[in-house]
């Protein structure tokens, strides 16, 4: 095994063992920030796949974030409310399950990555990060000014949505199950890296003459990735949502992008676990310095700036060294 | 009545477009020349905001506001990129994205931590705080058509600068090819920190503009840098005259849609649901105006290959 599988299994260690220190020592306060860890892993590696295997700097990730939480948002106010959806052309009522809910999530948000990606992916470059960046802020202000759901004061809800044979209330029961997900998209991941569709998507982003020259499309590769890439991210949105039972604009917003951009780089662009260890590193950062010092976001940008000008592979890189054949 | 209201949206449109000119040169200027995409360009509209504020506090001059505001920003440009900015110009997009967001962070909490997080508040001055009566009796603030004059004005200089003058040229073969203008001897370090610092004022200098409409508060420039991005994409990367045909298409099609696409609505729904239906709508139309632009011209409208 590789120094970078053994950190991997480190990383999956710790984010599965500090809740069940939590549980034992009755710290549920712990045992929730590890699901927000999990679930901002979750956001990054849909991210990750677009960023680090296509190369595809998307600036607008919280779209889909937010698409998938306001999935679990519109679905359980309707379930909590007895009000169906839509009477007419057929019943759509709400639902407080959460696998049709993730299920909603996820096409929810693939339907829109593909009408934003299919169109920002005619560009590349500085185009496509601006690009990007402006359709999830058209998203974020149509949720402001759209007031069916709350607009700008979002939606709460009173219970846990609930999973067939799990008490979702209980937090440990929870992050296992945020935990379990994780896992299972971690192991797709790995399996599309390594498939025909990975490599050629890999190939895009460092040769696209090539690519071309060998008869595949590019754009269609990418938009693929983009459309896995915006699913897995509204997984997480709809997971987040249940973890806070509340949802708002904030999801869409461009800080958000920003966010979820980070807990990649602190971990490592194109790494498996990037994501995973970013996330970790940045709510313990979000935990400890935001204790220290209201202003704590100073010290994070201080930390992301020595990581782009100095370390760049992140936490990853500087434990693992540099991938073979990293470009 | 209804077309003097129409009138003074329409100035309105040209207010807000001017400014994000002001925005836009600077970002676009920067790109074209240098190849940065600086989403820190906000912060820096923020600074201006905020010097001229606080200049405004002690003295009472809004003349001395401004120029504080063009001085403030132009350093704290200047600064960043002797310090950080310099270090982006080779390395990828995504490196230029995460660096730049990373002086957002500092910038936005710095200036919560020296100001506080209560919004500051920038009078407009005396002399231009009453209405003017424009031919055909309208109405119209003197301070805003202050503003779309003075933006006019700068629009006309950079025009002049770029195309007329030797550090124009210098900034039009800087964005040609960058080594041939340095095998010829030009200082290419200096020329990028001018242009980087001129950008950074016009940002400044918008942002104390502004300022003096709305609330001085952290975190406004995001919000303006994300529409100078849209007029950007519309006009086409590096073109100043691109981003001003942008800037101003933004400004109208944004007023006028949110003045008018209630009122079409309205025609055909009820009053409660026209207005909703029809703001929803008007919050998004200037990015349908960019993504129908981008399906005829990925490039922009005056973008180059």
């Amino acid at each position: 095994m590789t120094r970078e599988t053994w950190t991997n299994l480190a990383a999956l260690a710790v984010l599965a063992g500090v809740p069940l220190w939590a549980y034992v020592a009755d710290e549920p306060f712990i045992i929730t920030l590890a699901t927000r860890a999990a679930i901002f892993a979750l956001a990054g590696v849909g991210l990750n796949l677009a960023l680090g295997l296509g190369g595809l700097v998307s600036l607008g990730h919280a779209a889909f974030f937010g698409i998938g939480g306001y999935a679990m948002g519109i679905l359980a106010s309707h379930a909590q409310a007895y009000a169906p959806l839509a009477e007419w052309p057929f019943l759509i009522e709400g639902t407080k399950s959460m696998p049709v809910i993730w299920l909603v999530a996820v096409v929810a948000s693939a339907l829109a990555a593909l009408a934003i990606g299919a169109l920002s992916l005619r560009t590349s470059g500085v185009y496509f990060i601006m690009i990007t960046l402006a359709f999830g802020q058209m998203i974020y202000y149509f949720a402001i000014s759209w007031p069916a759901y709350g607009g700008e004061d979002g939606l709460s809800i009173y219970v846990r949505n609930g999973f067939p044979g799990l008490n979702t209330l209980d937090p440990i029961q929870f992050f296992g199950l945020c935990f379990a997900v994780l896992c299972a998209v971690l192991v797709l991941m790995w399996l599309v890296q390594n498939s025909a569709f990975g490599l050629a998507l890999s190939a895009a982003r460092q040769n696209e003459t090539r690519v071309l020259s060998v008869g595949m499309v590019p754009y269609r590769l990418r938009l693929v990735a983009f459309v896995i890439s915006g699913a897995i991210t509204g997984l997480a949105g709809a997971l987040f949502a249940d973890l806070n039972r509340f949802v708002s604009p904030t999801m869409l917003s461009w800080q958000m992008s920003g966010e979820i951009m980070i807990f990649i780089i602190i971990g490592g662009v194109g790494r498996l676990f990037g994501p995973v260890i970013g996330a970790m590193v940045f709510i313990l950062l979000e935990h400890t310095l935001g204790g220290l010092s209201e202003f704590w976001h100073v010290y994070l940008g201080a930390l992301l700036l020595g990581i782009v000008l100095f370390a760049k592979g992140g936490v990853i890189g500087a434990i693992a060294g540099r991938e073979k054949a990293h470009d | 009545m209804t077309t003097l209201l129409f009138i003074e949206q329409l100035l309105n449109g040209l207010q807000f477009g001017v400014m994000l000119f002001l925005m836009s040169a600077g970002l676009t200027l920067v790109f074209g020349v240098m190849g940065l995409i600086n989403l820190a360009h906000g912060s820096l509209y923020m600074i201006g905001a905020f010097a001229a504020a606080a200049v405004a506090a002690a003295t009472g001059s809004f003349l001395l506001a401004l120029m504080a505001s063009l001085a403030a920003a132009a350093l704290a440009g200047a600064l960043i990129e002797l310090t950080i900015i310099r270090r982006l110009y080779d390395r990828d997009h995504l490196d230029q994205v995460l660096a730049t967001f990373a002086l957002i962070l500092i910038f936005s909490e710095g200036t919560r931590w020296l100001f506080g997080s209560f919004p500051l508040f920038l009078d407009v001055p005396a002399a231009l705080s009453g209405p003017v009566t424009l031919p055909g009796g309208i109405q119209y603030p003197a301070y805003r058509l202050t503003i779309i004059l003075v933006g006019l004005a700068v629009a006309v200089g950079m025009f002049a600068l770029i195309n007329r003058t030797r550090v124009g040229i210098r900034i039009r073969a800087g964005e040609a090819d960058r080594e041939m203008i340095a095998a010829l001897g030009v200082d290419i370090a200096k020329l990028y920190t001018f242009v980087f610092a001129l950008g950074a004022a016009l940002a400044g200098f918008a942002g104390a503009l502004v300022g003096a409409i709305q609330s001085v508060q952290v975190g406004m420039g995001e919000p303006v840098l994300i529409l100078a991005f849209v007029v950007i994409v519309i006009g086409g990367i590096g073109s100043i005259k691109g981003a001003f045909v942008g800037a101003l298409l933004v400004g109208l099609t944004d007023t006028l849609g949110r003045f008018l696409l209630p009122q079409m609505f309205a025609l055909i729904l009820e009053p409660s649901a026209a207005v909703s239906v029809g703001s929803a709508l008007a919050s998004m139309l200037i990015y349908i105006l960019m993504a129908g632009v981008l399906i005829f011209r990925p490039r922009g409208l005056y973008g180059v290959a």
